[in-house]
């Protein structure tokens, strides 16, 4: 018990709880931004992927780390945008559609990864970014090494979670996107383009998600593996039902689980020789598994969620 | 209003609007004009074209031939850019949707102002937003309350913010698709003072309905539809019920009425019944249906009706009392007992629970003798059969439709009401449980409805018909019991009745009759 609680006073343990979170942080805004307009992003795993290679190639080829940041978002807001055309004026099925762009920017990941580099045995490395140093701050004690001492994309994250809740609730950009997603018919009576708005909401969305991807490559690790996303883009949407489509409580579900995350690591360390290690790696699924069972049957989905609008049919 | 509505500007003119859907020709060379401060009636069947011709003014489809002009600042009529909300909008044209357009996640105020400012800006509205809606809400007297979420608002109080939705970007010209259709009596009533008071004050309205007392009371001047062509315009003041009827159906209109006769031998029981929670449950109801009777149950919707219903329908079980069929009690409740008992139910939600919406007319019609013998040939589904009883019902009930295999939710109301009484009466049901058989439906599909009722009585059958609607419980019920909160009044004969009392027992107020 003395263990669990020395684990959970530690500045080590909440700076790599949020460093784990930061990835599902990207993540879960986008996939609520999309589910908000009422369109279901399953391409979220394969728009990690990308985000995470076209940073990191963009990096190594001899960009900017922000340079990087960019193109990565590009690349998300690109597959964005197939999933958009082909779910939203063409109305197809969402789920299809995104699974669809999953497996598409997975493979066309690793294609372009291993075109560009047919011969390396072991991953190249670029200058990733690195964690900051804020006067004061970052040399408060315990606040300092748990928050301050983050990579700039943290920080980042942390803005977009502000900058998303301002959009959705105090701007009439973020009133159209919320009524989108409810009453498409709302929208065009009052003569806007529902077609536009969740087109341009799906892209922007898709763009935040590849953040995710990028923070990876370049903050987390400094290089591309294959199979390195791992399931976080599905975590995000579990972790978006759990949020209740909220960007506060978006952060909280990410914290969470990075907290999970950090948690079994080092519970591993301390009671790793009794039990296999692989029950350790599975208590963060397990748990968001259970949380979500508490939370999602309350859900209040988006009403119009996965519905295709098209004009002039009820 | 001093001037005549006759010498008003014209405001805004449709002029040869034709629409076709595929085959179907929704709209032929319809003309329709508006004048300033004028309420017009648009009168017509089900399917008469009256929605597709609003849904053109209002830009929601682009019309084959025809154009609509707007009269614009100066006075003077210019045609409106076709296929566009946003254009009707700017040109002051407010509609309100028989579906309300509404984001019920979002407050009434959001709704309102939604779409109004530009999209990338922070604050959702313009500075003087709330005190323009609060001069809005005080000249036109729809009070709403505008910080709540509207999926609470009630239905009546959607409505309102539909209307304020249209009055904030000043229409001058203002369209409701069918208002009433989802209002309670009070409510149209407290409309349509709304109505004539924004006509007052200088807004051309356009109301869609079938309902002829509302036409006749509130409007200027009608337009009749019928299929899909404009077979009248004229001063409301020269028309009556009759007439009106007429031009609508397109000939003479006679109204259902009962045969006197004796009821027979009891059917159905119910002694002390309690069931359901809450507000819509029913508490010690009892009354006795006869052989060769129509029982009405009048009452404002929520006061248990659905529960009854449920209950008759096996779907509730009752908490306290009994129930007899034909002096035998009735203990489980399960639906397939009940129908297999002969007792067939018209559901109140006819889309809902009436049919499978996915299906087809010809499963629709045989689902609930699926398990039988008739449609099955060594335990499977004989299809022969199954289409064979399709094109009979189809012919039989008139149900409109491409065929035994067109999905049933495609259907229109009428003829998804058809469906369900060609599947409960041709089955030779002993009592029959329409529920609010003619809600929602024109003057042809409720005079089909009525007749088949009066038909199951003249077969025998025991009816026990619920309804909000007065002259319907007086045209076909023997006999008229009253239910309020949950307490049904005992039934007496419907020619010992009058309107007035039914309503004031609608409304709770006791009667002498029911202390008794």
């Amino acid at each position: 018990m003395s263990d669990i609680l020395e684990i959970l006073l530690t500045a080590n343990f909440w700076a790599a709880a949020l460093r784990i979170a930061t990835p599902l942080i990207f993540g879960v805004l986008g996939a609520l931004l999309c589910e908000r307009a009422g369109v279901l992003n399953l391409g979220i795993e394969g728009i990690f992927t990308a985000g995470a290679m076209a940073g990191w190639m963009a990096v190594w080829l001899g960009a900017g780390l922000w340079g990087g940041v960019l193109v990565a978002a590009l690349a998300g807001a690109a597959f964005g945008l197939v999933h958009a055309i082909l779910t939203v004026p063409l109305g197809l099925s969402q789920h299809v559609s995104g699974i669809g762009v999953t497996l598409f920017a997975t493979s066309l990941s690793y294609y372009t990864y291993r075109t560009a580099l047919p011969d390396v045995s072991s991953p190249p490395r670029i200058e990733a970014f690195q964690p900051a140093d804020i006067p004061y701050l970052s040399d408060l004690p315990f606040l300092g090494p748990a928050l301050f001492q983050q990579t700039p994309l943290t920080f980042l994250a942390l803005a977009f979670v502000v900058v998303v809740a301002f959009v959705l609730y105090r701007t009439p950009l973020g009133l159209a996107i919320r009524a989108v997603g409810d009453n498409p018919s709302a929208i065009e009576a009052q003569g806007l383009s529902v077609t536009l708005l969740r087109m341009g909401t799906v892209v922007a969305g898709s763009a935040l998600m590849a953040l995710g991807g990028a923070f990876l490559t370049m903050s987390a690790f400094d290089a591309f593996f294959f199979n390195m996303v791992n399931g976080r883009g599905w975590i995000c949407i579990a972790l978006t039902v759990f949020a209740s489509w909220r960007p506060g409580k978006a952060l909280i579900g990410a914290l969470l689980f990075g907290a999970f995350d950090a948690f079994q690591v080092r519970l591993q360390t301390e009671v790793g020789g009794v039990v296999p290690g692989q029950v350790f790696l599975m208590m963060p699924y397990l748990l968001s598994i259970a949380a979500l069972v508490v939370v999602a049957r309350k859900a209040d989905y988006p009403r119009a969620m996965l519905k295709p609008y098209f004009r002039g049919q009820r | 209003m001093t001037t005549g509505p006759g010498e008003q500007p014209v405001v805004l003119a449709l002029s040869g609007i034709t629409k076709r859907f595929g085959a179907l020709m929704a709209n032929e060379g319809v003309d329709l004009e508006l004048r300033r401060g004028e309420i017009v009636a648009l009168l017509g069947e089900n399917g008469a074209g009256k929605t597709t011709l609003m849904n053109i003014l209002f830009g929601h489809y682009v019309a084959d031939e025809g154009t609509v002009s707007v009269a614009g600042a100066d006075g003077r009529l210019q045609p409106m850019e076709p296929g566009s909300p946003g254009a009707a909008l700017r040109s002051g044209i407010g509609m309100v949707h028989q579906h309300f357009t509404l984001a019920e996640n979002l407050t009434a105020f959001e709704n309102i102002v939604l779409g109004t400012v530009p999209l990338i800006r922070p604050g959702l509205a313009g500075r003087n937003a709330r005190a323009r809606l609060a001069e809005l809400m005080r000249r036109s007297g729809l009070e709403v309350d505008l910080d709540i979420r509207v999926s609470r608002l009630s239905v009546g109080e959607q409505q309102r913010v539909e209307i304020l939705k249209a009055l904030y970007r000043d229409a001058r010209v203002l369209v409701l698709d069918e208002p009433t259709a989802v209002l309670t009596p009070q409510e149209s009533d407290t409309l349509f003072a709304t109505l004539k008071s924004l006509a007052a004050q200088g807004i051309a309205i356009v109301f869609i309905s079938h309902k002829l007392a509302e036409v006749l009371a509130a409007s200027d001047r009608v337009a009749v539809l019928r299929l899909g062509r404009k077979v009248a315009d004229l001063p409301t003041a020269e028309c009556d019920r009759q007439k009106l009827a007429e031009l609508m159906v397109g000939h003479a209109v006679t109204p259902s009425r009962r045969e006197p006769k004796a009821p027979g031998a009891a059917l159905l029981t119910l002694d002390g019944v309690t069931a359901g929670e809450g507000r819509d449950s029913i508490r010690d109801v009892g009354f006795t249906l006869h052989e060769g009777e129509i029982l009405g149950i009048a009452g404002v919707s929520g006061n248990g009706q659905a529960t009854l219903a449920r209950l008759l329908s096996g779907l509730l079980p009752a908490e306290r009392g009994n129930l007899f069929l034909r002096d035998k009690p009735v203990h489980a409740h399960d639906a397939g007992d009940m129908i297999r008992s002969g007792i067939a139910r018209i559901p109140e939600d006819r889309h809902r629970d009436g049919v499978v919406g996915a299906m087809t007319v010809a499963e629709n019609l045989v689902i609930e003798e699926i398990r039988g013998r008739r449609y099955q040939r060594f335990g499977f589904l004989d299809f022969a059969a199954i289409a064979a009883r399709a094109r009979e019902a189809i012919a039989a009930y008139d149900i409109r439709c491409p065929g035994g295999g067109a999905v049933a939710r495609l259907l229109s109301g009428g003829n998804i009401q058809k469906i369900v009484l060609a599947r409960t009466l041709d089955a030779g049901p002993v009592v029959v449980l329409a529920a609010q058989p003619s809600r929602g439906l024109d003057i042809g599909a409720t005079g089909d409805v009525h007749r088949r009722l009066l038909a199951a009585r003249a077969r025998g059958a025991g009816v026990i018909l619920i309804s909000e609607d007065l002259d319907e419980l007086f045209a076909l019920s023997d006999r008229i019991a009253v239910i309020h909160r949950g307490h049904l009044s005992a039934p007496r004969p419907s020619e010992e009745l009058d309107r007035a009392s039914v309503g004031l027992m609608m409304a709770g107020h006791h009667t002498e009759s029911e202390a008794a």
